[in-house]
């Protein structure tokens, strides 16, 4: 689905934000097209942490900050809130999309540049401003060949909240993020209840897929602090 | 989805995060419940919740304890203290709430995690949307507030009338009753979902025909809806002919998923024209 496709905020917004994914192509009958794919796919994203993206994920097991089946009580006196890029790519056990997230153009045109050298045979498609997917291409030498526009929300927005919640939750495309956490994360921030970085690691504990922007949502958050829309 | 109330101590960290907000603290029973109409199976509270697996007759003594002093812990939002979410066997038709809404969980129709199909993701392989044609996602219900399928059908009817070709391979498609009407089988018509995306495919010329006809349905459902546009780019990766037409209609076009076309073509790949039905 269009998971990274629809985020709330204008081009500027999204100058920290871009998401590079890669997928293999089924066949009518289900069967991926060409070799297995799933070697290429860990080699993706281990080719990735050399750029040090803010987050890498599969819709199957989720992104580098994930919630605990059996949490240790102590940790709610000091909660890890670090990322663990190791254990997304040990657990990519089955062909699915691999997504990379950076918070900054300069590691997403290196990393596109260098998955084109790789020559993986993935589909390979990177999601921000339309600008900024341009840029990264041109830097990589290679032309667009295909763009999926958003046109933004639509119909009765008036049931969306505030542009700052928004930006929050549309950063889990799938709508694993709910507004509500979305808002409690920025009230917790105001009265410094939590850090920025750890309300972030929270909301990308709910992303089922690791495109979450932990970065963009620390931002978003200190900016939330200081005057909240 | 259910809470256990043997477990369940009412913390109520779980009803800050469903995002349809059909969790709540019953005030009689004072547990965490849900409301099952509400409820869209995304297991969200199962999947991102972190556990603890405390005694729940422990946790509530402290819990009242506290909460008589006016003292009140403040635990890490995202816990459930004593694992109290089960998932339960779904039949039809709230199976399908599960699969429109929890992304981890592939679709049966089309093997992939998610509400829709690969789409342009993979257009540098499959060529499904060629050059002067656009390739429409239509997602209701997106973002948070969800939809039901009566409203998802408001919407396909009215494409199917203008004669447009649904996605053979959407798993949307797959529930019509009558393809050829958008008319999608009646014992779901209830049924809520987190969203839905209805495919279609235009020529470039009728891109303006299908905007309207979106906004025109937007106007008599109460959700609200997502429009994605994917087309192919020329030779020297520009698109110089769809844009123009969405800014004229007023968008203004801010962010984009970008195929950088290095899928490589095999020669089993599936020709474009055959994944469009619209009977």
């Amino acid at each position: 689905m269009t998971n990274t496709l629809h985020r709330f905020g204008d081009a500027e917004s999204f100058h920290d934000d871009f998401i590079v994914f890669a997928m293999a192509c089924k066949d009518g009958t289900g069967k991926y097209l060409g070799p297995d794919p799933l070697p290429d796919l860990k080699k993706f994203l281990q080719m990735a942490l050399e750029f040090k993206p803010v987050n890498i994920g599969d819709p199957r097991h989720g992104g580098a900050i994930r919630p605990s089946r059996s949490m240790n009580p102590l940790a709610h006196w000091k909660r890890d809130n670090a990322p663990d890029f190791q254990a997304v790519i040990d657990g990519l056990t089955v062909v699915t999309t691999c997504a990379a997230v950076f918070d900054n153009v300069d590691a997403a045109e290196k990393f596109l540049a260098k998955v084109r050298a790789a020559d993986l045979g993935l589909s390979v498609n990177i999601s921000t401003s339309v600008d900024g997917a341009d840029q990264c291409c041109h830097f990589a030498g290679i032309p667009r060949h295909s763009v999926g526009y958003s046109l933004g929300f639509e119909g009765k927005t008036e049931k969306i909240p505030n542009t700052q919640v928004t930006m929050l939750s549309t950063m889990c495309g799938h709508g694993m993020i709910s507004h509500s956490l979305a808002k409690k994360m920025i009230d917790f921030v105001k009265e410094n209840r939590r850090t920025p970085a750890a309300a972030a690691a929270v909301l990308s504990r709910f992303c089922s897929c690791g495109v979450f922007n932990p970065a963009r949502a620390k931002r978003i958050l200190e900016e939330a602090r200081l005057h909240t829309e | 989805m259910q809470i256990n109330p043997k477990k369940c101590v009412a913390c109520g960290n779980c009803t800050y995060v469903c995002p349809m907000g059909a969790i709540y603290i019953d005030p009689v029973k004072k547990r965490a419940t849900i409301n099952r109409d509400e409820c869209v199976e995304c297991y969200a509270c199962f999947n991102g919740l972190s556990q603890e697996h405390l005694p729940p007759t422990v946790v509530r003594t402290v819990r009242k304890v506290f909460a008589a002093m006016r003292i009140r812990f403040e635990p890490e939002p995202d816990v459930c203290p004593t694992g109290a979410f089960e998932p339960d066997e779904l039949k039809w038709p709230r199976i399908v709430r599960r699969a429109f809404s929890d992304p981890r969980v592939p679709h049966e129709s089309t093997g992939i995690e998610g509400r829709g199909t690969e789409e342009v993701k993979t257009n540098d392989v499959t060529g499904r949307v060629g050059l002067n044609e656009v390739g429409f996602t239509i997602e209701l219900g997106r973002p948070g507030v969800g939809t039901r399928f009566y409203e998802i059908q408001e919407m396909s009817r009215a494409l199917a009338r203008a004669g447009v070709a649904f996605e053979k391979k959407n798993p949307l498609t797959f529930l019509m009753s009558d393809v050829a009407t958008g008319t999608i089988r009646e014992d779901i018509l209830n049924e809520k979902v987190l969203s839905a995306i209805i495919e279609i495919k235009v020529p470039v010329e009728r891109a303006e025909e299908i905007v309207r006809i979106v906004k025109d349905v937007e106007e008599r459902i109460d959700t609200v809806v997502t429009i994605g546009a994917g087309v192919r780019c020329d030779d020297n990766g520009e698109d110089r002919i769809v844009a123009p037409i969405f800014e004229r209609l007023g968008y203004k076009l801010e962010r984009a998923k970008t195929n950088t076309g290095l899928g490589k073509r095999h020669a089993q790949a599936a020709e474009p024209a055959r994944e469009m039905v619209n009977s």
